[in-house]
């Protein structure tokens, strides 16, 4: 009784400071976030309230949830969080694409403009999808492996829920116009400091969980794991360093200045990209892989290998943002030499992964989760290889700036990230609800061939695009004017924004049938089918021969 | 310490230090023993004696 009434009571008192901060607030945008706020504490507290057993309560104290289990609640939440936000950030991308093939999509509206949707959709696929993936499968993974509870059940709810709300706060922000205009990190300064808070609530019930672990070695998912929910801390908090302008307002001004904080915020932005985009979803990799293809990962010494690898390099690989700036030309060097060196231990995890599968390779044909783990890696290995030679200074010449980057990233999100997803969130659904199997497997191959093809189509187009666009812009007359002017290059790219806009199409519906079928799975249905192979039967050919009756000589 | 000074420590002995640490992990997976501790580990996830599902 006394923790409801503490609950209630804190949720109610941050309610009301929410609601003073929004009556006294410096502009209109911070205004709003308070009144989020206010509405999700009183929505907070109107559920807890409602929810509590009151009788189990009077007689003191509410029964224990069954120690025998995992607690898997979070890791539903998640899972349904995951695929709800990836069609948001989906349908925003497709947008937003088509915004750029088609301005007047813009609406002539503020709130809708691609500058504002942008923002919306890379933190919408990364943070929102990327990010409810993560803790959802880091929940069920560090459970699993290390055959213990949560630590902290009602702290690990606070991190789904928090993180929620973090969430809400970005989006509207964005729409609104409140930004810091750092790239991945747009958020402003009290964004910043709630996500601080939910992570650090985040790091505590995973450390937490390892800590009473009842096996003794620490799985090499739960390394990843580790890795990315500590750096991401570090990040965070030295990227985020700034001083708002009013603690009643939204706008804030960074710590630091010029080309100290360029470098800081690709520091901050590819180290997301390492550790948010690479660890936390190579920690996926090597529980679902092997558990999905049921071997053991290939060789475990290489994971321990390419894991301090990862570590020890990519951290440095941040200045290749930086080519041809003010950035000091030996730290753009720097920059370059790690992303090379990095090359190694990304073709690392990829080989481990793949080899997982060694003598297991007809499992491609017969089982559409391991053909998208496998599509997943080697897109992992492809942009893996791709990012390297473009952060080679002579590459990066004329790649940067252009639709090659966005091209590249794309294959790394939607290839590596959404179909790793994908295949984790097919593994987990019929477990999390206690299904035999999945609504429709048949279901998880068109999704397959709808992903991959859409992703093949973005990838192209993009390479089209931004070489095309490179080579424009570098065109000399022989009178030293550039050849083209920059309306010439948008003009020259139209086809190719159509043809990325229907990759995008197609990325969507892969998706929306995704949705589909876990809707369907939750709610206990299973498709009758044909089953995905089946060894060949021919009734018709299923007979003895007939030798030609022999008659008897007379 | 001067900005410059703080380069070429980072660029030397900072440089020294992080590639002998890495190279001291990297070996420690090479350590005798290490074979049987790593395929046990890989094969911690299908132990169905401890409740692997």
């Amino acid at each position: 009784m006394e923790t409801l009434t503490m609950k209630v009571g804190s949720l109610l008192l941050v309610a009301f400071l929410a609601f003073v901060a929004a009556a006294s607030a410096a502009d209109s945008g911070f205004a709003v976030h308070m009144w989020i706020v206010v509405a999700a504490a009183l929505l907070a507290t109107f559920v807890i309230a409602n929810k509590a057993d009151f009788a189990a309560l009077a007689r003191g104290g509410a029964p224990k949830p069954d120690q025998s289990r995992y607690d898997d609640d979070p890791v539903r939440w998640g899972v349904i969080a995951t695929v709800f936000w990836g069609m948001a950030g989906f349908l925003a991308g497709l947008y937003i694409a088509l915004q750029l093939a088609f301005p007047v999509l813009n609406l002539n509206l503020e709130y809708t403009t691609f500058g504002r949707l942008r923002p919306l959709h890379t933190s919408a696929v990364i943070f929102a999808f990327g990010g409810n993936a993560l803790i959802a499968t880091s929940f069920y993974i560090v459970q699993r492996t290390c055959r213990a509870r949560l630590a902290f059940p009602g702290l690990a709810r606070f991190v789904f829920w928090g993180y929620q709300l973090f969430i809400v706060l970005a989006a509207t922000g964005y729409l609104l116009g409140i930004t810091q205009s750092r790239e991945y990190a747009e958020p402003e300064w009290y964004v910043d400091l709630w996500l601080t808070i939910v992570w650090v609530a985040y790091a505590i019930v995973f450390i937490g969980t390892i800590a009473k672990r009842k096996e003794p070695h620490i799985y090499v998912a739960n390394w990843f794991f580790l890795a990315f929910i500590l750096t991401i801390a570090m990040l965070h908090i030295v990227n985020n360093l700034a001083v708002p302008v009013s603690f009643m307002g939204s706008k804030s001004y960074s710590a630091f200045a010029g080309v100290q904080d360029a470098l800081t915020q690709w520091w901050y932005g590819h180290n997301a990209v390492g550790f948010f985009l690479t660890a936390g979803f190579l920690a996926m990799m090597y529980y679902f892989v092997p558990k999905q293809a049921e071997r053991p990962v290939y060789s475990y010494r290489l994971s321990i290998i390419h894991f301090w690898s990862l570590i020890f390099l990519y951290i440095w690989a941040g200045p290749h943002h930086l080519h041809y700036t003010a950035l000091p030309d030996w730290a753009q060097t720097l920059g370059m030499v790690f992303s090379i060196m990095l090359w190694m231990p990304s073709w690392g995890g990829m080989i481990n992964g793949l080899m997982t599968l060694n003598g297991a390779w007809d499992k491609i044909r017969t089982d559409p989760i391991i053909r998208m783990m496998v599509m997943a890696l080697a897109f992992y290995g492809m942009s893996t290889f791709e990012g390297p030679m473009m952060s080679i200074k002579a590459v990066n010449s004329l790649s940067h700036y252009t639709d090659w980057t966005i091209g590249h990233v794309h294959s790394g999100a939607l290839g590596w990230n959404g179909m790793i997803t994908f295949a984790a969130i097919y593994y987990l659904v019929p477990r999390l609800w206690a299904r035999e199997r999945l609504y429709s497997l048949r279901m998880v191959n068109w999704h397959f061939w709808l992903a991959t093809v859409g992703i093949v189509l973005y990838a192209a187009s993009m390479w089209v695009a931004g070489i095309m666009q490179g080579l424009m812009w570098r065109e000399y007359g022989a009178d030293g004017y550039l050849v083209y002017a920059f309306s010439e290059v948008t003009a020259a790219m139209h086809p190719m924004y159509l043809i990325r806009a229907t990759g995008g199409l197609l990325y969507l519906a892969g998706a929306i049938v995704m949705t589909y079928n876990v809707w369907q799975t939750i709610a206990g249905r299973s498709r009758t089918e044909k089953p995905m192979s089946d060894a060949a039967f021919d009734p018709e050919a299923d007979r003895p021969i007939v030798s030609p009756q022999t008659v008897p000589a007379e | 310490m001067s900005y410059e000074a703080f380069r070429h420590f980072a660029d030397s002995w900072g440089l020294l230090f992080m590639v002998l640490v890495w190279i001291g992990f990297a070996l420690w997976a090479f350590r005798p023993g290490a074979k049987q501790h790593h395929e046990d580990a890989a094969n911690m996830i299908f132990d169905e004696s401890e409740n692997d599902g």
